[in-house]
């Protein structure tokens, strides 16, 4: 990035235009995009979707005004690349959560927050913490539509019968973070 | 339905250097980064309100403003100065009196004749030939017509080839 587009970015941050403020990283499944508006970290970007959609979406479902701004994320980053040295159980970050369903949805997906490291809930039992037990398929999809994973940690809820369920990322990236937390 | 603005980010980028060269000529290489800063800080704070259909000619309306508003300050003096001498030299010189510092003698006397046009011919001239614009486009970012543009371009032109013939006697 330029110092140019830097000092922007820091200005406008200063001046609080910036609304919405991301930066890349690379982690042990592939490079990671992370974002924040002021209140708090709002998206967590899985490997495998394109920068240029994910701003695209940010634009569109937040504010247009968008802008890499690295230093807005500097304990998002940090806390991130400790999980995946094993060196951290729990994020302490604020969070914006304007990107996921107010209601049910929003419901399963802080009640998973809850959910400890090293451990994992049936999408049941996720339904159920939302107040609605039986509405398990409804929890899968709002798991599904996690719009914070790996922080918000949708990957410890799995099915009841042993199999490990979808994931954003593909089950396989889901497997490497249990077994990162040593949960299965 | 309207066309999605695109993130910012993307529109900082598609558009930095064209504006950037654009600035370079109206204000001279000095001034400009200061200018486009300020150019993508007002485009920030209007773009909600900026319609996607039309970014290049909306960026360049602000550029244009921003470069007249900074030689209107110089030119009043506004500027913090050091010494008298200081103001003497920028009451007495045109705009972008400092543009030819570490350029070759015969680019920065381009420079100079360049600076001497006035706003809407210099304006157009440089995004012609700075920024590579086609007329229509030159025109757009101005809010003139085509052939507005055109007849800017042409009369810009008409004086610096002037300034070119003299230039030529002076050196001979």
């Amino acid at each position: 990035m330029s110092d140019f587009i830097e000092q922007l970015a820091a200005k406008a941050s200063d001046e609080g235009l910036l609304d919405v403020a991301y930066a890349t990283m690379d982690t042990p499944i592939g490079t990671v995009v992370v974002a924040a508006t002021k209140k708090g970290l709002v998206r967590v970007v899985l490997p495998g979707e394109s920068l240029d959609n994910v701003l695209m979406q940010l634009a569109e479902n937040v504010s247009p005004r968008v802008m890499a701004y690295p230093r807005r994320l500097d304990e998002a980053l940090r806390e991130l690349e400790q999980y995946f040295e094993g060196k951290r159980q729990r994020f302490e970050l604020p969070l914006d959560w304007r990107l996921s369903h107010p209601g049910f949805y929003r419901r399963v997906l802080r009640a998973t927050a809850k959910v400890p490291f090293g451990e994992v809930i049936t999408y049941t039992d996720a339904a159920e913490r939302a107040g609605s037990p039986r509405a398990f398929r409804a929890a899968g999809s709002a798991l599904g539509s996690n719009p914070i994973p790996i922080v918000v940690p949708c990957h410890r809820v799995v099915r009841a019968g042993g199999d490990i369920g979808n994931y954003g990322g593909g089950p396989e990236m889901k497997r490497f973070l249990l077994e990162l937390e040593h949960a299965l | 339905m309207d066309q999605a603005l695109p993130p910012f980010q993307a529109f900082l980028e598609e558009h930095l250097d064209p504006v950037r060269a654009f600035l370079r000529g109206m204000v001279g290489p000095n001034d400009a980064d200061d200018c486009l800063q300020e150019t993508f800080i007002a485009a920030l704070r209007a773009y909600p309100r900026a319609h996607a259909g039309n970014l290049r000619a909306w960026v360049f309306t602000i550029a244009r403003r921003k470069a007249i508003d900074h030689q209107r300050s110089r030119s009043r003096g506004e500027q913090p100065v050091a010494d008298v001498e200081q103001v003497v030299d920028r009451t007495n010189s045109a705009p972008p009196a400092d543009a030819g510092v570490g350029m070759s003698p015969r680019h920065s006397a381009i420079w100079a004749a360049v600076a001497e046009l006035p706003p809407g011919q210099r304006a157009a001239v440089v995004l012609r030939f700075a920024v590579d614009l086609r007329y229509r486009e030159v025109g757009e970012a101005l809010g003139t017509s085509e052939e507005g543009a055109r007849r800017n371009v042409h009369e810009g032109l008409k004086k610096l080839r002037r300034s070119a013939a003299e230039l030529k006697e002076m050196t001979r």
